[in-house]
């Protein structure tokens, strides 16, 4: 460090964990709502210390459901948000990969047009185009399917951008290498630009996992079932403008298990994160 | 763009693109033409006939006086997040980057709230600021002050201003980390042998050192506030009370959902997608190189 005092050393950390208590506080409420009952939290008096009733919520929420409003145990919601996100990121990242290599390692006319038509992708998220892209889904029969949930949110750039990058920098060399070795595109493919690219593809999945589990407007629209719901449509169903109607400790629970497979991804993973964060923004 | 090696085949390059072509079309520019298409029509009451009016439904939205409240309600929250969340992503980035013991550990223990969805940040804060259930309400009665986000638009602006910016301090913190990092240490030795102090070595060397990465990560705090804060909204305040936290992303859902008016949501579709497609050119036209790491 440039300079020494015992103060200047002190400052940093206690900002930091103010910061890390402020972060942390809402998932900490959230936690203690999780172990209380609807009575002691809808009076408006819950202790911030745990309740009793931890393993009866979480095994109403996760088998039972709510009495009130949505009815439904959470298991196929968790279920429907592993699909999704697993399908947007699997999805994203194998159209994504081709279509890269198919713009950096071939010449074919009309190449540098299909590289606009998808680079434009990267500007408009779903939401400003929601009630068309809406409209097709429903034309297509894509309402309520696992089709309808993943196809329209991997329509992007991102991915083909990030692929494109890395394939740039892989030398010139291997090609030839495996050219002279008797190689066709596909070979070359296989078995030496997939090996390399195994770390991005990771890096993508975490972030690509965590988009695709955190989506709200496209599954709220297309999804009326409720056996195709989401976690996180199920939460917002659950939670109903009379307040003695919401069962907020199954709310809790739910939020609970929602928020865990992705924060559990981020934390395992995190330089993958990082690493998938920072590039797909480049 | 391409490389000195390459391949030479007559169909296999577009069996790799169709996939993405494929999805890209139908799901893209189709539906993004239809709402361009659609806002240039006026589909009668009952739905029988639908003319081709030009500009009428853009003109009808901005003869509208509560499309300027959206206007501005949108500017007010997305200032706001990107002010709250950009400042202690920075605060605690400019901390973080000290050679500290147990940096990691701080690093993992700020970063995990990016997987934290926007409608459960919402749900979240909302259990936090409920006015009949929450602690934090309850604290703040205490205090003495009204507090009700279910009446009263200031409090609900609060409240959706805070989940929002919460779940978005974690992105900035990472992106902040790494433009401090990629600030070489000898600069700032310099100017610690020249005398200068930490704070005055922030702010005449880090700082403008960060600009890129802070001016970069502007323009994505102003997306993720228009956009992807949909979640945050629906799921505390449904745009209300009294339309007080009613964004322009909120409004087409709205409008479209309850009010059947096509047109008219068309049209508020295609003016935010100019918008994106300005605030995304800003991006690439002047931050090159955005993060310097």
């Amino acid at each position: 460090m440039v300079e020494r005092k015992s103060i200047g050393n002190v400052i940093p950390h206690v900002i930091l964990w103010i910061g890390i208590a402020i972060v942390a506080f809402p998932v900490y409420l959230a936690f203690i709502g999780s172990t209380h009952d609807a009575a002691t939290i809808a009076n408006g008096q819950m202790p911030p210390t745990p309740g009793p009733y931890f393993f009866e919520n979480y095994y109403r929420t996760i088998f039972v459901g709510t009495s009130m409003t949505t009815r439904e145990p959470i298991g196929t919601m968790i279920i429907n948000s592993f699909v999704m996100a697993i399908g947007i990121a699997v999805g994203k990242i194998s159209i994504s990969i081709i279509s890269a290599y198919a713009i950096v390692y071939f010449r074919f006319p009309f190449r540098m047009w299909f590289f606009w038509v998808i680079f434009v992708t990267l500007m408009l998220p779903v939401e400003v185009r929601i009630y068309p892209t809406y409209k097709v889904a429903a034309d297509l029969n894509l309402l309520d399917t696992y089709a309808g949930l993943i196809l329209p949110l991997i329509a992007s750039a991102t991915a083909t951008l990030l692929f494109r990058q890395f394939f740039m920098t892989v030398p010139d060399e291997l090609v030839e290498a495996s050219r002279i070795d008797g190689a066709g595109p596909i070979r070359f493919f296989w078995d030496t630009l997939l090996p390399l690219s195994r770390t991005n593809i990771a890096a993508l999945f975490v972030i690509m996992f965590i988009y695709g589990w955190t989506q709200y407007l496209w599954p709220l629209l297309i999804t009326t079932r409720d056996d195709m719901q989401t976690l996180i449509i199920g939460i917002k169903k659950m939670i109903v403008t009379s307040d003695a109607l919401t069962e907020w400790q199954v709310v809790m629970c739910t939020v609970m298990l929602a928020m865990l497979p992705p924060v559990f991804v981020v934390i395992a993973m995190q330089r993958l994160f990082v690493r998938g964060l920072i590039e797909s923004e480049k | 763009m391409q490389k000195r090696a390459v391949f030479n085949h007559r169909f296999l390059p577009f069996v790799l693109l169709a996939p993405q072509i494929a999805i890209t079309v139908i799901f893209f520019y189709w539906p993004a033409f239809q709402a361009l298409w659609q806002s240039f029509l006026l589909q009668d009451a009952f739905g029988l006939s639908t003319d081709f009016v030009w500009f009428e439904n853009y003109v009808y939205l901005f003869s509208d006086p509560i499309y300027y409240e959206v206007i501005w309600t949108t500017l007010v929250f997305s200032a706001l997040v990107a002010i709250i969340s950009l400042s202690s992503g920075l605060l605690l980035a400019s901390m973080a980057d000290k050679p500290l013991r147990a940096a990691g550990v701080y690093r993992t223990l700020l970063i995990w709230p990016y997987a934290v969805a926007p409608a459960v940040a919402g749900v979240l804060w909302l259990f936090m600021l409920h006015p009949s259930l929450g602690m934090v309400a309850r604290g703040i009665k205490a205090l003495g002050f009204s507090w009700n986000p279910l009446l009263d638009g200031t409090d609900a602006m609060t409240m959706v201003v805070l989940a929002a910016a919460w779940k978005q301090i974690s992105y900035n913190f990472l992106f902040f980390l790494a433009g401090l990092a990629a600030i070489p240490r000898s600069v700032i030795e310099a100017a610690a042998i020249d005398g200068a102090r930490s704070t005055r070595r922030f702010w005449t060397i880090v700082f403008p050192l960060l600009t890129p990465t802070a001016f970069f990560l502007l323009v994505v705090n102003i997306v993720y506030a228009f956009f992807d804060t949909f979640g945050v909204i629906d799921a505390m305040t449904q745009g209300g009370p009294a339309q007080a936290t009613t964004t322009l992303v909120y409004k087409v859902y709205a409008d479209g959902r309850l009010g059947g008016d096509l047109g008219g949501s068309a049209a508020q579709s295609v003016i935010l997608m100019m918008i994106v497609i300005a605030l995304t050119s800003i991006q690439f036209r002047y931050i090159e190189r955005k993060v310097n790491y």
